[in-house]
């Protein structure tokens, strides 16, 4: 198997020498490829802040990340924006599209600003749509279309690069039942179709329940992990709860 | 407690809207600046002929600092307004806190107090500062004497100043308490929420009004240079500018929707790189701001037709002087005038004998010796014949003539001159003399469209009755001349004629024409002294004859065409301001959205650099649009200001003028867009 995201070792700290955050307490772990891995932990747990290390969005006080044997605690200016537009793709809880573009645009985006060429673009999106179902809504604005249609076209914007690794924080929290349900089932398709690399940071059990790896987060610290291996969703789910109630206290709102 | 809120406000904002504290600052020094010339220019030792042109011009200035005033009042009651849009959340916390209405508008009035104290004393600081440099450079153009250099302070000017802006910021307190008694928490609370609906029109119907818009365009713009000679005056002008108003409201409203229908096919250029993120961030903005986009269309055109005319005015008027004024003087008398002809003038007897002499013999009586205090004179006459009008010579065309111009009717007699009167003339004016056979005229003119029309009558016949004799054109064509000086050429047709044609009984001026006998300027200005306050003692008293001088004309002509620039410079100055600040607003004002499209971009991974191009592309697009169209626009504009002002030559001057215009707007305009650029830049950095 080959190694896509290796974390060793990484530390965040926030605030001044007198009033230290441990946001990040010696995390590693590591995510082969074709992995769907979810991370749960409560809103304070560092979840969020391990994924914006992740993509580079912020920095790490300690420790490295290496993806696809880059350590991208090293790069630096431009070369961390080519990195995460050629390697990362990403999924926000709140969709992240540019409202004065249409979906259509909106995937191509991505592809355009890596200067490729506009049949290749064509292409590509047309693919993308197709395979996650979104062809009828790509002329429309993100205004005109339901939160499920606007991430999943989010979720084709992320896909549509061919990334070496997808990122999705909180992807459901805006979204009610039924859409959920709807994009987590594209996100199969992405793992299983397309044999897509996913990194999805969530409190929700249901959402996690679809991972193939669960990693808990509490107080910055690693705190579990369990394998879904053969199971059914439902049962993952099973475990997943009773892991949530070990967590206790304060995780409990997790739910 | 609401002042410490009000100050940290306005810390807190200065960096971004530091532009429009700026443009406030400017206002008021440009305000002071040009207000201050009135008693800067009065206190200035200059001659009479300038002095009526510096009041003149001094009036002007104060009619136009009016108008300047309500253009800079608009700016700042639409600036406050949309500043005050920014900060809904801001207004929605303190009333969550509980705090009154009157108290916001409290923090808003310190708020407007302190922005409004703090820009006057700024500006009017800077605006005397500047203002002596001005004296200094108004005193050189009116070629005062400045050999005492005194510092120059204008309270009227500066109280002028502080009531104008004192009035546009009670405006604005007003408008803010409005604005606050209305707005309802709910709506300050989620402003930001509230996903914007993209206003989307149909590109099909976009681009049908485009493609109406700017034929009607068109045909604005043919009605006013091609065909300008058959409009009737002021109705059709209206009519005129009302279309090319309409049509250019109709193009900024349709114009994303036509560029979204074009680019969006051209596939290659709208998905490349941020290009597609570009054009929809103009769309968005464009559509919003139709009307500003308008009315900022409108004045920027206006200010490049101001400025273009003023530069080019001035100094055609400066180029012509020279040309026009061969001599220190013209004298000129009308002869044998009737009882009739002197009715309105009380002591008739006197001026019906004077009319039946010559210049010379009414200067001798009255003790101006001609020949000691003259030299180089030419005396020659011009003559009317009553069965040769304007009418007879130019046939039907004169009724469109009429039309046209006010001083033109077909009754109007021809001016008729001997052959050697006219060479005496040109020999001293240096011009081109001519011969003639017995039966052959030559007709002489330099103003324009006259020259034009003649040309066309020439075409058609060249056959001519005067004094009973047919006479025959020796020329195809007008020949270029005048006889008269005057700041620029206004010559409509002299017709000169073999002496032996003219009747002599049908004299109808006397013509003096001298240079005066000095070794210097000074004795020069002596003579002319002499002569003007005899003529103007003299004046309907004793006599009828006009001066011209080649001194007057010079002075006034300087004066006017400094007078013009001035004008031209501070209304066009202001407008530009206003123009670009409006725009510089709009896109400061939004930058807060754009924080969170950018940041999308960013984490997309975009690059720096690309993501400051598309920032360039989007205020750059933004800047330009509205001035591309006032620039095409201008093209036509400043072609029907010099048929309008053909008489002065301005056409010839274009290329100088057109080079300073630009380096004005180019400095205002590019300054603002180069200031929004870097604010936004320092803004989406986030």
């Amino acid at each position: 198997m080959e190694t896509i995201l290796s974390i060793e070792h990484v530390e965040k700290y926030y605030g001044s020498k007198s009033s230290l955050t441990k946001a990040l307490d010696n995390v590693s772990f590591v995510v082969e490829k074709g992995e769907y891995v979810a991370i749960m932990g409560a809103s304070g747990s560092g979840k969020t802040t391990l994924l914006n290390c992740i993509s580079t969005i912020d920095k790490v006080t300690s420790g490295h990340i290496y993806v696809a044997g880059q350590d991208i605690t090293k790069l630096k200016g431009n070369s961390l924006n080519q990195f995460r537009r050629e390697e990362l793709g990403f999924i926000f809880q709140d969709f992240n599209l540019l409202d004065t573009l249409t979906a259509y645009e909106n995937i191509a985006l991505a592809l355009s600003i890596q200067n490729i060429s506009k049949n290749e673009i064509a292409n590509r999106v047309n693919q993308t749509a197709k395979e996650l179902g979104i062809e009828d809504v790509l002329n429309k604005y993100p205004y005109q279309m339901s939160g499920g249609q606007k991430q999943r076209i989010a979720a084709a914007r992320a896909i549509v690069t061919d990334p070496k690794l997808v990122l999705a924080d909180e992807p459901t929290g805006a979204l009610d039942s039924k859409s959920s349900k709807m994009l987590l089932e594209s996100f199969r398709y992405l793992n299983e179709g397309l044999d897509a690399t996913i990194l999805m940071v969530t409190h929700d059990a249901f959402t996690a329940s679809y991972a193939s790896r669960v990693i808990f987060i509490k107080d910055g610290k690693m705190f579990n992990e369990i394998m879904r291996g053969g199971r059914a969703r439902k049962e993952f789910f099973g475990e997943i709860i009773d892991v949530i109630s070990l967590l206790g206290g304060d995780v409990s709102d997790a739910l | 407690m609401l002042f410490k809120i009000a100050i940290k406000n306005l810390g807190k904002s200065i960096r971004d809207y530091a532009i429009y504290f700026f443009t406030l600052v400017i206002g008021v020094t440009i305000f002071y600046i040009f207000n201050a010339l009135e008693s800067q220019t009065v206190m200035l030792n200059v001659n009479d002929t300038t002095h009526e042109i510096i009041e003149l011009m001094n009036t002007t200035l104060s009619g136009v600092s009016v108008f300047v005033a309500v253009v800079l009042g608009a700016l700042i009651v639409y600036a406050s307004r949309f500043l005050i849009k920014r900060r809904n959340k801001e207004f929605g916390i303190y009333l969550t806190l509980g705090m009154s209405k009157r108290k916001m508008s409290g923090i808003l009035l310190i708020e407007t107090v302190v922005v409004g104290i703090l820009s006057l004393l700024v500006g009017l600081i800077i605006g005397v500062v500047i203002s002596q440099f001005m004296s200094v450079l108004v005193a050189d153009i009116f070629e005062a004497d400045m050999s005492r250099y005194t510092f120059t302070f204008s309270k009227e000017s500066f109280v002028k100043t502080c009531i104008y802006f004192g009035i546009m910021y009670v405006v604005v307190i007003l408008f803010n308490t409005i604005s606050i008694g209305k707005c309802k928490l709910i709506d300050l609370l989620y402003a930001s929420k509230k996903s914007e609906k993209l206003k989307l029109k149909n590109p099909i119907l976009c681009s049908i009004i485009f493609i109406i818009s700017a034929v009607v365009l068109g045909y604005a713009y043919y009605q006013v240079t091609v065909n300008l000679y058959d409009m009737d005056a002021s109705s059709d002008m209206i009519k005129v500018i009302v279309m090319g108003s309409v049509s250019t409201f109709f193009i900024f409203w349709s114009v994303s929707g036509m560029l979204l229908t074009i680019f969006t096919r051209i596939k290659s250029v709208y998905y490349r790189k941020l290009n597609s993120f570009v054009l929809r961030q103009f769309s968005s903005k464009a559509n919003t701001m139709v009307f500003a986009m308008t009315i900022i269309c409108l004045m920027l055109f206006l200010t490049i037709c101001m400025l273009g005319t003023a530069f080019s005015l001035s100094q055609s008027m400066n180029k012509n002087i020279r040309e026009m004024t061969p001599c220190d003087v013209n004298l000129e008398k009308k002869c044998n005038m009737t009882e009739d002809e002197l009715e309105d003038y009380e002591n008739r007897e006197a001026l019906l004998a004077d009319s039946k002499v010559s210049i010379r013999e009414t200067l001798q009586q009255n003790g101006f010796d001609v020949d000691d205090k003259l030299t180089d004179i030419v005396e020659v006459n011009t003559y009317e014949d009553d069965n040769f009008t304007m009418g007879d010579s130019m046939g039907d065309i004169i009724n469109d003539m009429e039309n046209y111009y006010t001083f033109i009717f077909a009754e109007q007699k021809e001016m008729i001159m001997k052959l050697s009167d006219y060479n005496k003339v040109a020999k001293a004016y240096g011009k081109e003399t001519f011969t003639l056979k017995d039966d052959e005229y030559v007709l002489v003119a330099d103003f324009a469209s006259m020259v034009e029309v003649r040309n066309q009558v020439l075409k058609n016949g060249r056959n001519a009755s005067i004094f009973g004799h047919e006479l025959q054109s020796k020329y195809g064509e007008c020949q270029d001349g005048f006889i008269s000086i005057s700041s620029n050429h206004i010559n409509i047709g002299i017709f000169v004629v073999p002496d032996a044609v003219v009747d002599e009984g049908a004299v109808s001026t006397n013509m003096l024409i001298a240079n005066y006998r000095a070794d210097n300027e000074e004795d020069g200005d002596a003579i002319e002294k002499e002569l003007q306050s005899m003529l103007k003692r003299m004046w309907t008293v004793d006599t009828l004859i006009s001066m011209e001088s080649r001194r007057y004309v010079t002075e006034s002509t300087v004066g006017l065409g400094a007078m013009i620039t001035f004008i031209g410079l501070y209304v066009g100055i202001v407008f530009l301001m206003a123009s670009a600040a409006v725009l510089a607003l709009k896109e400061l004002s939004e930058s807060a959205d754009n924080v969170e499209r950018f940041m999308i971009l960013r984490k997309l991974g975009t690059d720096e650099r690309m993501i400051n191009g598309a920032l360039f592309k989007q205020i750059g697009i933004f800047f330009l649009f509205p001035m591309l169209l006032a620039v095409i626009h201008s093209v036509f504009g400043l072609k029907m200001a010099n048929l309008v002002l053909e008489t002065f030559d301005t056409g010839s001057e274009l290329g100088s003028s057109i080079v300073m215009t630009s380096l004005v707007i180019v400095l205002i305009y590019g300054g603002y867009f180069l200031v929004t650029y870097f604010t936004s830049r320092r803004m989406i950095k986030g």
